[in-house]
């Protein structure tokens, strides 16, 4: 579904960010992401829908040349990718409803967005995924009165909106409390879970990846350092992983 | 902590930095002309006393008055044999007594009058014999019993007959009353508040969509190929000429509805039904398969028909708007302003049209060009590469041509073929070298060149006063509000245009790319991501900048742009200090509402 190939990102200033990554995500699967800070988790997840261009290096989307695509291509292929963010990225000043309804921008025709239109059934779909998440009642607050794991969920149903094929998930619990953490991983594991949506969503707590993920790959500076499993990260792995220092918790 | 040891140098660089700034200063005084003799002149402080006191007395309201009149003869100086005035017939009417009755010139005399009216004021004046003119010599108060008490000096006006001297008080009678000033003044501060809502109106409309092309973080993921650049600046001429073809087609067309408001009327209310239901067809809210290329290309008939028929109906509109606005100015009586406003936004409308039609054909051209660039880049073959080429040489040449010609319309070369001969061979090379420096699929990034071009001009224009602005306005409208206001909008464009793209700038960065995240475009990012971000510091600079073009539109009349500061310039050109102190006073009671009204508006929305 997903193929990443040689995937290397310089930024401008010679910050190698991710160096020759390749690996696929098949579909319906739980995939996390693991590494240290600034190791290249983000870049990584940034490069799948270009919002960050890589430097080089392919990324097919359903055999789909995603670093070729034009501007209508991507388009089509953003639309179908729903992404999360660690501060959720919600317009503050603009109502849950119209926060929710953005999902949609992929699909309705620019014309009609200069006057803030919706066709009804994305109105009805609105609610619909609201309510998945618990926040119908919001709907018309002002979206910077919500409570962090309340705009998460926000964050979710725009994704949801998309009808996405694959969530993008970066970082969606670091800013949270470890309890609300849970609460929106069951989210995320549900939709993996009951709609066969494949989710790659990288994270910090290794406990979280024990619970919560099939499979697991690793950056350390911007290299793949291991593929597989969350069971066989033993403690020769995990050095690997984190850095000699690093001392494993909880 | 170290050890300072004292560094002769030091104490040497210092000596020699105070002694510079001491000459830089002394070079100031000097070049500033600093005189502070000339302050304590006498003279000069009277003069100043005199005008402060003027300006201390705005002539806003007026008294009917009654005025009195004694008149006593002095002589300058004494005649031989002494002088010695006829004795007062009457003393119970009022009267004045001057002791010496005669005396030399630049000599003391004592004046005291008796019953006057009391609790009156006024000047006491010497009218040399036969002169008819008026020496001010003192004021006088007359107390509560009709009595004052003064001593003058004579002037040098020796004279063989007996001057006399007048006193004259005046009273107040009745109630005040608003004078020709005050009317003046009012009518010219509502011009001038008027003047600075208009341009601030105008300017931020222009400069909401011009912020967003000056700011970086939205310009600088625009990108293209150099073959779809040169194609859309290719493409721009061509769209402006058939734009305008196209408005004046639509012009005569509708001129068949014209001749009577029967046949305009129907015409401008089912066309909007017509482009409405075209308009839905058309552009449907929403597709998730890619449409055929026969409804494409049938979309794409409908919406040229219908923008078309846009075109004609806002010609019909303005048309109406233009009748309708004559016939209420003429039959509203003192509403008429309204329908001449109704009657001149129809020949606004009827001005813009063709301008924005010119516009919006070139930008839709140019954007069709870019994609059809953008395709023709991506196919790699032997086409794509030599058009890149060709194309980034003949733009290049294009570009330079019309530069030229803008540059030949300022100087006016005698031989101008042959600079523009030259101008588009060096453009010509300069696209080449850019087709050559980039490959056919290299991304450009032509939104950073947009950037820079726009920053550039705004910066360039704002650093030009409007005050300088109305110079030029005031030569193309006439002397009047109307330069005032094209001035102070042109420049609340420019400077309003920076200060928003700056905002812009400092967005969340996040819901940016969160809303990029979803597929949408760019106008779509614009709308929910930008704009919900933008609006209270945009309302804030408004209200700054309305703050700004009042105070400004108080002296742009001084150079012919209307308004209060016309009226100002004149009164203290004519050293009428009093009128001119009633203007200030307005200004300065305006400008402090002005600031009170807009720091309780931003408190409210932002």
């Amino acid at each position: 579904m997903l193929k990443i190939q040689n995937l290397t990102k310089i930024y401008t200033g010679g910050v190698q960010a991710l160096t020759d990554v390749t690996f696929d995500v098949p579909q319906g699967q739980f995939l996390a992401v693991i590494g240290l800070s600034g190791s290249g988790k983000s870049t990584l997840l940034r490069c799948i829908n270009r919002l960050i261009e890589p430097t080089s290096g392919k990324v097919f989307w359903h055999d789909q040349d995603v670093t070729d695509a034009s501007d209508d291509e991507l388009r089509r292929i953003r639309r179908k990718i729903g992404m999360v963010f660690q501060h959720f990225n919600l317009v503050h000043r603009s109502p849950v409803l119209t926060n929710v309804l953005a999902g949609r921008l992929g699909y309705v025709n620019p014309a009609w967005s200069l006057v803030n239109r919706f066709p009804k059934s994305d109105n009805e779909n609105a609610f619909k995924q609201m309510e998945r998440v618990g926040i119908a009642d919001k709907a018309h607050h002002r979206a910077d009165e919500l409570s962090g794991g309340q705009q998460q969920r926000v964050g979710i149903a725009r994704a949801m909106m998309q009808n996405p094929e694959m969530i993008l998930a970066d970082e969606p619990v670091a800013s949270l409390d470890p309890v609300l953490a849970h609460s929106i991983m069951q989210y995320l594991e549900k939709i993996n879970k009951e709609d066969g949506m494949t989710v790659l969503c990288s994270l910090h707590f290794l406990d979280l990846v024990h619970r919560y993920a099939d499979r697991v790959v690793a950056l350390n500076q911007g290299r793949l350092m291991f593929d597989g499993s969350p069971k066989d990260i033993d403690d020769a792995k995990f050095k690997d992983i984190y850095g000699r220092e690093a001392e494993r918790v909880g | 902590m170290k050890n300072r040891k004292s560094d002769p140098f030091r104490s040497l660089k210092v000596g020699i930095g105070v002694l510079l700034v001491l000459v830089v200063y002394a070079y100031g005084f000097q070049v500033t002309k600093v005189n502070l003799g000339e302050t304590k002149s006498e003279n000069r402080q009277q003069q100043l006393f005199r005008i402060l006191r003027a300006l201390a007395h705005p002539s806003i309201f007026e008294y009917e008055k009654d005025v009195f009149e004694v008149r006593v003869p002095v002589m300058i100086p004494c005649p031989e044999g002494g002088f010695e005035p006829d004795p007062i017939a009457d003393k119970t009417q009022p009267h004045m007594v001057v002791t010496p009755a005669c005396s030399d010139v630049r000599t003391n005399v004592h004046v005291e009058g008796f019953n006057f009216e009391p609790l009156t004021r006024g000047p006491l004046n010497l009218i040399p014999f036969e002169s008819g003119v008026n020496l001010q010599l003192a004021n006088i108060q007359i107390d509560r019993f009709g009595h004052f008490e003064t001593t003058i000096l004579l002037p040098n006006r020796p004279g063989e007959e007996a001057h006399e001297l007048v006193a004259i008080t005046r009273r107040n009678i009745g109630s005040p009353y608003l004078t020709q000033t005050a009317y003046d003044t009012w009518d010219k501060i509502i011009e001038t508040v008027f003047m600075a809502l208009l341009a601030t109106t105008l300017g931020t409309i222009i400069a909401i969509p011009l912020s967003f092309i000056a700011s970086r973080n939205l310009m600088k993921d625009v990108k293209s190929s150099l073959l779809g650049m040169s194609l859309s600046i290719l493409l721009i001429p061509i769209g402006l000429y058939l734009g305008f073809q196209i408005a004046d087609w639509s012009s005569r067309i509708s001129q068949i509805f014209t001749g009577s408001v029967m046949l305009a009327l129907p015409g401008a209310v089912t066309t909007p039904l017509v482009v409405w239901f075209g308009l839905r067809w058309a552009l449907p809210q929403q597709e998730v398969q890619v449409p055929s290329a026969g409804v494409r290309a049938a979309r794409m008939v409908v919406l040229l028909v219908a923008s078309f028929l846009f075109i004609i109906m806002l010609y019909l509109v303005s048309f109406l708007m233009l009748t309708w606005g004559s016939t209420l100015e003429k039959t509203l009586g003192n509403f008429g302003f309204l329908g001449r406003f109704i009657r001149d936004l129809g020949d606004i409308l009827n001005t813009v049209i063709r301008i924005f039609v010119g516009l919006g054909c070139a930008g839709a051209f140019s954007s069709l060009a870019a994609r059809w660039g953008e395709g023709l880049s991506r196919r790699r073959d032997m086409l794509s590469r030599v058009s890149h080429h060709v194309l980034a040489f003949v733009a290049g040449a294009m570009l330079a041509i019309i530069l030229m010609a803008i540059v030949n319309w300022f100087y006016q070369f005698r031989d101008i073929n042959v600079y523009l001969a030259y101008a588009g061979g060096i453009g010509a090379l300069f696209g080449l070298f850019a087709s050559l420096l980039y490959k056919s699929t290299d991304a450009v990034p032509s939104g950073m060149i947009i950037y820079y071009v726009s920053r550039t001009i705004f910066n360039a224009l704002r650093s030009i006063e409007a005050l300088v602005m109305a110079i030029v306005f005031v030569v193309w409208v006439g002397i009047g509000p109307f330069a005032g206001v094209m001035a102070l909008g042109l420049h609340t464009i420019v400077s309003l245009a920076k200060l928003y793209s700056e905002q812009v700038e400092s967005i969340m960065a996040g819901p940016l790319e969160a809303i990029q995240a979803t597929g949408a475009n760019r106008l779509q990012t614009i709308m929910y991501a930008v704009i919900p971000q933008i609006i209270p510091p945009y309302i804030s600079y408004t209200m700054y900048r309305w703050d700004i073009n009042v105070r400004m539109s108080t002296i742009i009349g001084f150079v012919g742009g209307g308004g209060i500061g016309f009226l100002l310039q004149q009164n203290i050109n004519l050293l009428n200090y009093r009128a001119a102190s009633a203007q200030m006073l307005a200004i300065a009671i305006v400008v402090a509402s002005m600031d009170y009204i807009s720091s309780v508006l931003r408190e409210k929305y932002v």
